[in-house]
C-alpha cells in the first residue's frame, strides 16, 4: 500500500486500476491463490497499528488490566470475602501495629445507693458542670471508657463525641447515648473508633429534661484488636493467647485500602475486574458472533428472507435499551448464591446482537457486488469457499472495530446497572458495584470510589483508543 | 489559517459573554428560598419519595404516614411528648366490651363542615369492606364483627360501631382490648367524609384537591414527584397552638447524599438518614447531630417450615451462640443511635412501672464457640448429615440490607463453617419469597402500629400471617392470648416476659438491633417530633426561634 | 415522500406492538409478587386486590385487555402510586425528562460542533490536544461519577461565593436544569466533538473547498457556508440515536439531582414491580423513539439535498 493514499483520504475511494486488471484470466482452479493471502491482511493492519503509538499503549494497558485481573490471582492469593473489622474503610497504606486487648464487657461505675438518693433529691443547677471527667484505663479503638463525678439533681448523663473542639452546647458532636442505669456515672464507647483525637463531652440531665453545662476531655485511642478477632484471624497463637494480651501484633496489609466491611480493596478490584472485563468482553463477542451468523445469512440470502430478518432486527433495536436491560435482568432473576453474571450477559446479548447483525449484513451486501467476489465466482469458487476466503476476512475488519467500541459500552452498561443496584449480586464484586458502594462514602473515604472508577475509566479509555487505531489501520486498507 | 484562528477566539469570547449573561439572569431570576423563614413561619424539607397513597383507609407506607400525620387527625392523637391525648374526641371511655367517644363540637373539615361521628363510622366500615381491600383492615379486628365483615361473611353495616348522634361514637369490642385507644390514633381509623369520598370516586386522594382535611395542616400543593406543600388549616380546632404556617417540601429524592447536600446548602431545615459515611463531614462542619429510635427492631428470622434445616432447634441455637450483634452495630453499621438488642421489644415501651426492658432484661447469649460447635454437632446428628447443606440467606437490595447480609455470610461461614448463600432480591421479590417460604434465614425488621408491646409480641403467634418463618408453638400462642385479652397490667407484662423467654430459649429469632436514625436539623428549628408512632417526622408542634440578630 | 412516511408510520405501529408484547412477556416472567407488602394481607383481601388489577384472569386474557386498553391509550392505574393513572404519571413526568433531555442535547450538539470545529481548525496544536484529552476523559468516566462531582461542584461554588448561585438539587427554574443537563449531555458532547472533528478534517481537504478558495471566496464564508454546513451532516445523523440515549439515560442524573423525571419513576417501578407503570413507560418510550428516529430521517432529507429519504431506505 502506498503512503500517499493515507494522507489524502479523498482519493482512496477510487480503486486504483491498471490496464492489466482488465486482461482476461486463464481459467485454472488455483487462480485465486494469486490473491494476497488473507494472513497478510492482518499483518498489514498490524503494521499500521504498530505505527499508532496511542493504540499500542492502549493495547499494553489492556493486556495489563487483563493480567491484573486474571494472571495476578494465579501468583498471589486474594481473599475477597475476609472482613477485617479492625480496619474498616482504611485508606491505602502499609501494615500497622495493633494492640491485642480483651473485650470483656465493662460493668461501669455507679454511685452508691444511699448517695444516689441524696443526689437525686438535691436541686439541679443547669450552670453546673460535670466534674472529674476522665478516661478509665487505656483508651483504644476497641473501647473508650469514661467516668465522671456525679452531679446533684441529675438522673442521667448524655455523652457526645466530636472530631473538633466543641464550640458550644449545640456543637458537642455525635450523640453517643444517655446512661440508662440509675446512678451510672460511666460510659463505654465502642462505636467505630479510629486512631485519631476525639473530644468527649458529658452533660447531665435532670428529671424535668434540663441540661447542665458540658465538660470535655480529649482522647486519642490506641489502635487495638480484640483477642477474639486476633485469634480468629490467626494473628496470635491459640496456645499462648492470654500472654499476648497487651502485646502488639502486625495487622494485615491492605495496599489499596479496605472497603466498608474491611475487605481488601485490591482483592476486590482484581476479582471485580474479572466480572467487569468478562461481561465487557464476552457480551460483545457473543453478540458479534450472533451478528455475523444472522447478518451473514440475511445478507447472503437476500430477498424476502433478508427483509423479514432485518425487520425483526429493527424491532429489537427499537426496544429502549436501558429499560429492557433492567426488565430482562429482573425477569431472569438471580438465585441464591449466584453471581448474576449470566442473566446480565444474556440480557446484553438479547438486546445487543442486531446492531452487529445489521453491520455485517451491510458489509456482505456491499461485498457481494464487489468485483473480486464476482471474479472469484466466475473462476468457479463455491459458496463455502467464498464465505470463508472472501466474505469473512473482509467483514472481520469492520466487525473488529465495532467489537472494540462495544466493549466500553458494555462495561459502562454493567457499571450503570450495578450502580442502580440491578447488576451482579453481592458479594460478587464488580467495578460498577464497587463504585456504587464507594459513592456513598466518597466524602470521607474517596479511595473506595476512586479506585474502581479509575479502573473502569482506564479500561474504557484503552478500548476506545485501540478502536480508533484499529479503525484507522483498517480504514485505509479497506478503502485501498 | 490565520484568519480562522482569530475568528475562533472571537467566537469563544462571544460564547463566554453569553454564559455570563445567562448566569446573571439565573441568579436574579431564581431567588432560592432558605430552609426556614421566621417571618413567614415557613420550613422547607426534602422527602425520600412521593407519597404513594394518601387515602388513609388504604395507605400503608411511611411517607404517606408522615403527610397524613399532618393533614388528618383521629379520635386521639399524640402530643409533643408522644402521649395519647384527645384529637377529634374530647372525652372518651374505654370498657371491657366497648368504648364511647364524645367528639369536639369545633372539630371541622377543611371545607368548614363539622367532623361528625358518622365520618368515623363510614371510614371504619370502608376499611373492613372486602372490595376496598385495605391491607390494614386487620387492625380493626378487635371491633365486633370486623373480621367477619372483612372476610365477606357479614355486611359492613354490621360492624360494631355506631353514631349515637353527631358527636357521640359508640364502639363495641368483642373482647377486652387494652390498647384500643392507641389504635384510634392510627391512620386507618382516621375519619373520612362520605359525601366527599363518594363524589371523588376513584380519584379520592389522587391530588391535593381530591382530599378533605381535618388535621392541623392542609395539602395546599402537590406536584407529583416534585413537591408537596402543607399550609396551616384555618378550620383546625387547635389552630392557635400551631405555630408554622407552611411546610414546603420542594425536593423529592431517594438519594440521602443529595438530601444532605441540600441541607449543607441551607435549602432544607432537616436532613434525615445520615450514615456513618456522611457523619464525618457533618461533624467537621459542626452541624448539630441528633438521633432517635424509629421503633423498628431488626432480627434474623428462621424458616421453620417442615423441609428446612433451620427447623432444627440446635442449629438455630448454634447460630444464636456465635452471633456478635455488637460488631454488627458498632463496626459494620457504625452510626450512633442504633442499639444492639437481644429481645423483640424496644427500649422505650412501658412495662408495669418503668420501661419494660429495664424491668425484664432479656437474656444475653454469651459468645461461646465451643457451645456453638456442640449445638452444631447435635444438629447434624438430628438431621442425619455429615455436613449441612448450603443455607440460603434472603436479603433485600437496600444498602443496609446488603451490608448486613455480607457481614452475616462471612461471619457465619467463619464461625460455624456454614455455607451461606446470599439471595439478594429487589423489595417485592424478597417479600414474595418471604411469603412463600423460599429462604432459610432472612433479615427482617418490624415497626410498631400502636403503643403496646403486643404490636411486637403477636408477631410469632402461629396464626399471624406476618410470621413468615411459620414458627408455631402452643406455649407462645398461649401467652399471646393472655396479653391480648387481659386488662391487668402485671399479668400482661408477665406474659410478655414469658414470650421474651421463649424467643430466646427456642431461638425463634436472633435479635440484631434496634434501629436509630441520625439526622441534622437547623439549630433554630425547635419542637420537631421524631417518633416511632403517628408518622415521622412531625412538625405539628414545631416552631422557629427568631434569628439572633433581630 | 408521503408514501415513504406512511410506510414508516406503519412499520412504526408494528414496532410499537412488538415492544408492547416484549414488555408484557418480560414483565410477566419477572418472579415476585407486585401485590406483596411488608405486612401480609388476608387471602380475601388479596383476591380483591388481584381483581382490581385484573391479575385474576389468565395471562392471555390479560394480554388482550392490555392491548385493547393500549389502543385506547389507557395504561391503567399504578400499583404503587395508588389512585394515580399511568397516563397521568407519564404526562406529568415525561415533560421533565424531555426538557432535561432537550437541553442536554442542545448543550451536547452546540458544544460538540464548536469544540469539534475548534479542534479541526487547530489541528495538532495545543487546543486540539487539550480538547481531545478532555473528550477522552468525558467518554471514559461513568456518568454517575460526573453527576456526583457536578453536585459537589455546585456546593463548593455556593460555599465559596457565599450565596446560592445554582441550586444543589430540585426542579423548577433554569438554574436547576443547567448542571444536570450538562452532566447528561457530556458523553454525547464528547462523541459529537470527535465526529465533528473528523468530519471537518475530511471536508477541509475536499475538492469544493479548494475550488472555493481558488475562486477567492472569503475564508469566513467558506467556513460557514461550505465547511461547517457540510461537516455538520454526520452530526445530524446521529442525533436520532442520541435522543434515545439521552432521554432514557437520565436515571442517574434524575436521582442525584432530585429531578422528577420519568426515568426515575421507571427504576422505582421496576424495583416495586409496578406492572402498569413499567408497561406504560416502556411502550411510551418505544413509541417516542420510533417517532424521533422517523423525524430525524425526514429532517436529514431536508438538510441534505443529495439524499432523498425515499431512496435511501428500500
Amino acid at each position: 500500500m502506498n503512503q500517499t493514499l493515507e494522507t489524502n483520504p479523498t482519493l482512496t475511494s477510487n480503486p486504483q486500476m491498471t490496464p492489466a486488471d482488465f486482461e482476461p484470466l486463464v481459467k485454472t482452479r488455483q487462480a485465486d491463490l494469486i490473491v494476497r493471502p488473507s494472513l497478510s491482511f492482518w499483518q498489514d493492519t498490524w503494521q499500521r497499528l504498530k505505527r499508532n503509538r496511542r493504540a499500542i499503549y492502549s493495547l499494553y494497558l489492556i493486556i495489563g488490566l487483563l493480567s491484573f485481573s486474571y494472571l495476578l490471582p494465579l501468583f498471589v492469593s486474594f481473599d475477597i470475602a475476609e472482613q477485617d473489622l479492625t480496619q474498616i474503610s482504611q485508606p491505602p497504606g502499609l501494615g500497622r501495629q495493633s494492640l491485642v486487648v480483651d473485650t470483656k464487657p465493662w460493668a461501669g461505675r455507679f454511685v452508691e445507693e444511699g448517695e444516689r438518693r441524696q443526689l437525686q433529691t438535691a436541686p439541679f443547677d443547669s450552670r453546673a458542670k460535670v466534674a472529674g471527667l476522665e478516661v478509665v484505663g487505656e483508651a483504644n479503638t476497641e473501647s473508650v471508657r469514661l467516668s465522671w463525678q456525679p452531679l446533684a439533681g441529675a438522673i442521667g448523663y448524655r455523652v457526645y463525641r466530636h472530631l473538633l473542639v466543641p464550640s458550644g452546647p449545640a456543637d458537642l458532636g455525635l450523640p453517643l447515648g444517655q446512661t440508662d442505669q440509675p446512678g451510672q456515672i460511666s460510659f463505654e464507647d465502642r462505636l467505630k473508633l479510629q486512631n485519631i483525637s476525639y473530644y468527649y463531652s458529658v452533660q447531665a440531665v435532670s428529671y424535668d429534661g434540663q441540661l447542665s453545662d458540658y465538660s470535655t476531655v480529649e482522647v486519642k485511642p490506641r489502635h487495638a484488636i480484640s483477642l477474639r478477632a486476633a485469634l480468629s484471624r490467626g494473628l496470635v497463637d491459640a496456645n499462648d493467647a492470654e500472654a499476648m494480651l497487651g502485646q502488639e501484633v502486625e495487622l494485615k496489609r491492605h495496599l489499596m485500602g479496605t472497603d466498608y466491611l474491611g475487605r481488601d480493596l485490591m482483592a476486590r478490584l482484581v476479582y471485580g475486574g474479572q466480572t467487569s472485563l468478562f461481561i465487557g468482553i464476552v457480551a460483545p463477542l457473543l453478540f458479534v458472533a450472533i451478528g455475523i451468523l444472522y447478518g451473514g445469512v440475511s445478507g447472503y440470502l437476500g430477498g424476502r428472507i433478508d427483509e423479514v430478518m432485518m425487520r425483526f432486527a429493527d424491532f429489537v433495536i427499537a426496544l429502549p435499551f436501558l429499560l429492557f436491560m433492567i426488565l430482562f435482568r429482573v425477569a431472569m432473576g438471580i438465585g441464591p448464591g449466584e453471581s448474576g453474571v449470566t442473566p446480565m450477559l444474556i440480557a446484553m446479548v438479547l438486546l445487543g446482537w442486531p446492531t452487529a447483525a445489521k453491520l455485517v449484513r451491510g458489509q456482505v451486501l456491499q461485498l457481494r457486488e464487489q468485483p473480486f467476489v464476482e471474479a472469484a465466482q466466475l473462476m468457479g469458487a463455491n459458496t463455502h469457499y467464498l464465505i470463508w476466503r472472501h466474505m469473512l476476512p473482509n467483514v472481520m475488519g469492520v466487525v473488529l472495530v465495532s467489537l472494540t467500541f462495544s466493549i466500553p459500552s458494555a462495561i459502562f452498561t454493567e457499571a450503570f446497572l450495578s450502580f442502580i443496584g440491578m447488576g451482579v449480586a453481592p458479594p460478587t464484586p464488580s467495578w460498577g458495584a464497587m463504585c456504587n458502594d464507594g459513592v456513598k462514602s466518597f466524602m470521607s473515604h474517596p479511595h473506595e470510589l476512586l479506585f474502581p472508577a479509575l479502573f473502569i475509566s482506564l479500561t474504557v479509555l484503552a478500548f476506545n483508543l485501540l478502536g480508533d487505531g484499529l479503525r484507522d489501520a483498517l480504514d485505509a486498507k479497506m478503502k485501498g | 489559517m490565520g484568519f480562522f484562528r482569530w475568528h475562533s477566539v472571537a467566537g469563544i469570547q462571544r460564547i463566554t459573554g453569553m454564559w455570563c449573561l445567562l448566569f446573571c439572569l439565573m441568579s436574579s431570576g431564581s431567588v432560592q428560598a432558605e430552609g426556614l423563614d421566621y417571618e413567614s413561619r415557613t420550613i422547607r424539607l426534602a422527602m425520600s419519595q412521593e407519597p404513594p397513597d394518601l387515602n388513609a383507609i388504604t395507605s400503608t407506607d411511611s411517607v404517606s404516614g408522615m403527610i397524613l400525620g399532618h393533614v388528618m387527625e383521629g379520635l386521639l392523637r399524640y402530643d409533643a411528648e408522644g402521649n395519647l391525648v384527645g384529637g377529634v374526641a374530647e372525652r372518651w371511655q374505654l370498657r371491657d366490651d366497648g368504648a364511647t367517644f364524645w367528639l369536639r363540637k369545633d372539630a371541622r373539615w377543611s371545607d368548614g363542615s363539622r367532623v361528625t361521628a358518622q365520618d368515623f363510622v363510614f371510614s371504619w366500615q370502608q376499611a373492613v369492606t372486602p372490595s376496598v381491600a385495605s391491607e390494614y383492615a386487620s387492625i380493626l379486628f378487635p371491633i365486633t364483627n370486623a373480621q367477619a365483615v372483612n372476610e365477606g361473611r357479614m355486611d359492613p353495616s354490621q360492624l360494631g360501631v355506631r353514631a349515637l348522634d353527631d358527636h357521640t361514637l359508640e364502639v363495641s369490642l368483642h373482647q377486652p382490648c387494652p390498647y384500643f385507644l392507641g389504635l384510634t390514633a392510627f391512620r386507618t381509623l382516621f375519619p373520612v367524609k362520605e359525601s366527599f369520598y363518594t363524589a371523588r370516586g376513584s380519584r379520592y386522594g389522587a391530588d391535593a384537591e381530591d382530599l378533605l382535611y381535618n388535621g392541623p395542616f392542609t395539602l395546599s400543593k402537590w406536584v407529583h414527584g416534585a413537591s408537596v406543600s402543607m399550609s396551616k388549616n384555618p378550620h383546625y380546632w387547635n389552630r392557635d397552638n400551631i405555630w408554622l404556617n407552611l411546610i414546603d417540601i420542594p425536593y423529592i429524592t431517594e438519594d440521602a447524599n443529595a438530601r444532605m447536600n441540600l441541607y449543607r446548602d441551607h435549602k432544607v431545615a432537616i436532613a434525615s438518614d445520615l450514615n456513618s459515611e456522611s457523619l464525618e463531614g457533618a461533624l467537621r462542619e459542626r452541624m448539630q447531630i441528633k438521633t432517635f429510635l424509629d421503633g423498628a427492631i431488626f432480627y434474623i428470622e428462621f424458616n421453620q417450615r417442615a423441609d428446612r434445616v433451620t427447623r432444627n432447634r440446635h442449629l438455630r441455637k448454634a447460630i444464636q451462640q456465635v452471633f456478635n450483634t455488637d460488631d454488627l452495630v458498632y463496626k459494620v453499621m457504625g452510626s450512633p443511635g442504633s442499639y444492639p438488642t437481644y429481645t423483640l421489644f424496644p427500649r422505650w415501651m412501658k412495662g408495669e412501672k418503668d420501661f419494660f426492658v429495664r424491668e425484664h432484661p432479656a437474656q444475653k447469649p454469651e459468645l461461646n464457640m465451643e457451645k456453638a460447635r456442640r449445638y452444631l454437632d447435635k444438629a447434624k446428628q438430628e438431621l442425619g448429615v455429615e455436613t449441612l447443606p448450603p443455607i440460603t440467606l434472603l436479603a433485600d437490595d437496600s444498602p443496609g440490607g446488603q451490608k448486613t447480609a455480607e457481614y452475616l455470610q462471612t461471619m457465619l461461614g467463619q464461625a460455624l463453617g456454614l455455607e451461606i448463600r446470599v439471595d439478594m432480591q429487589i423489595f417485592k421479590q424478597r417479600l414474595a419469597k418471604m411469603g412463600t417460604g423460599e429462604f432459610d434465614l432472612v433479615v427482617s425488621g418490624w415497626g410498631p402500629d400502636y403503643d403496646d408491646l403486643l404490636t411486637y409480641a403477636d408477631l410469632f403467634a402461629s396464626h399471624n400471617m406476618n410470621n413468615r418463618g411459620r414458627y408455631a408453638s402452643e406455649e407462645y400462642d398461649h401467652w399471646v392470648e393472655v396479653a391480648q385479652r387481659s386488662l391487668d397490667v402485671s399479668e400482661r407484662v408477665h406474659a410478655f416476659d414469658q414470650l421474651q423467654r421463649i424467643i430466646f430459649e427456642d431461638a425463634v429469632i436472633v435479635p440484631l438491633y434496634e434501629r436509630g436514625r441520625v439526622y441534622v436539623n437547623h439549630p433554630r428549628l425547635k419542637g420537631v417530633s421524631r417518633r416511632a408512632l403517628g408518622g415521622d417526622p412531625n412538625f405539628n408542634f414545631a416552631y422557629i426561634e427568631p434569628p439572633a440578630d433581630s | 415522500m408521503t408514501q415513504f412516511i406512511l410506510k414508516r408510520l406503519l412499520s412504526g405501529v408494528i414496532t410499537i406492538w412488538f415492544i408492547a408484547t416484549a414488555t408484557f412477556i418480560g414483565m410477566h416472567s419477572v418472579p415476585g409478587d407486585p401485590l406483596a407488602n411488608e405486612k401480609a394481607v388476608a387471602p380475601e383481601i388479596r383476591r380483591n386486590l388481584e381483581a382490581r388489577y385484573g391479575l385474576d384472569k389468565p395471562v392471555w386474557q390479560q394480554y388482550g385487555i392490555f392491548l385493547g386498553n393500549m389502543l385506547r391509550g389507557d395504561f391503567g392505574i399504578s400499583f404503587t402510586q395508588k389512585n394515580r393513572y399511568v397516563n397521568d404519571i407519564i404526562r406529568e413526568h415525561f415533560p421533565v425528562s424531555a426538557v432535561l433531555g432537550v437541553l442536554a442535547l442542545i448543550i451536547a450538539t452546540v458544544g460538540g460542533v464548536i469544540w469539534g470545529a475548534l479542534t479541526a481548525v487547530y489541528r495538532d496544536r495545543w487546543p486540539d490536544s487539550v480538547i481531545m484529552f478532555l473528550v477522552v476523559i468525558a467518554v471514559s468516566v461513568p456518568s454517575f461519577v460526573f453527576a456526583m462531582l457536578g453536585q459537589l461542584g455546585i456546593l463548593a461554588m455556593n460555599e465559596w461565593l457565599g450565596f446560592s448561585l445554582l441550586p444543589v438539587a430540585g426542579w423548577g427554574s433554569f438554574g436547576h436544569m443547567l448542571v444536570p443537563a450538562l452532566v447528561l449531555g457530556l458523553g454525547t458532547m464528547a462523541y459529537l466533538t470527535r465526529l465533528m472533528r473528523s468530519s471537518m478534517l475530511e471536508v477541509t481537504s475536499a475538492d469544493y473547498i479548494r475550488t472555493a478558495k481558488a475562486k477567492g471566496v472569503p475564508p469566513l464564508r467558506i467556513f460557514y457556508k461550505h465547511q461547517l454546513r457540510n461537516a455538520i451532516l454526520p452530526v445530524i445523523t446521529v442525533l436520532g440515536p442520541s435522543i434515545a440515549a439521552i432521554t432514557t439515560g437520565g436515571f442517574v442524573v434524575e436521582l442525584v439531582f432530585a429531578i422528577p423525571g420519568l426515568g426515575r419513576f421507571f427504576v422505582q417501578a421496576v424495583q416495586q414491580l409496578d406492572y402498569t407503570v413499567i408497561m406504560g413507560t416502556t411502550v411510551f418510550y418505544g413509541a417516542f423513539l420510533v417517532i424521533m428516529v422517523l423525524l430525524v430521517d425526514i429532517l436529514y432529507g431536508f438538510i441534505d439535498p443529495r439524499i432523498r429519504v425515499g431512496k435511501v431506505r428500500g
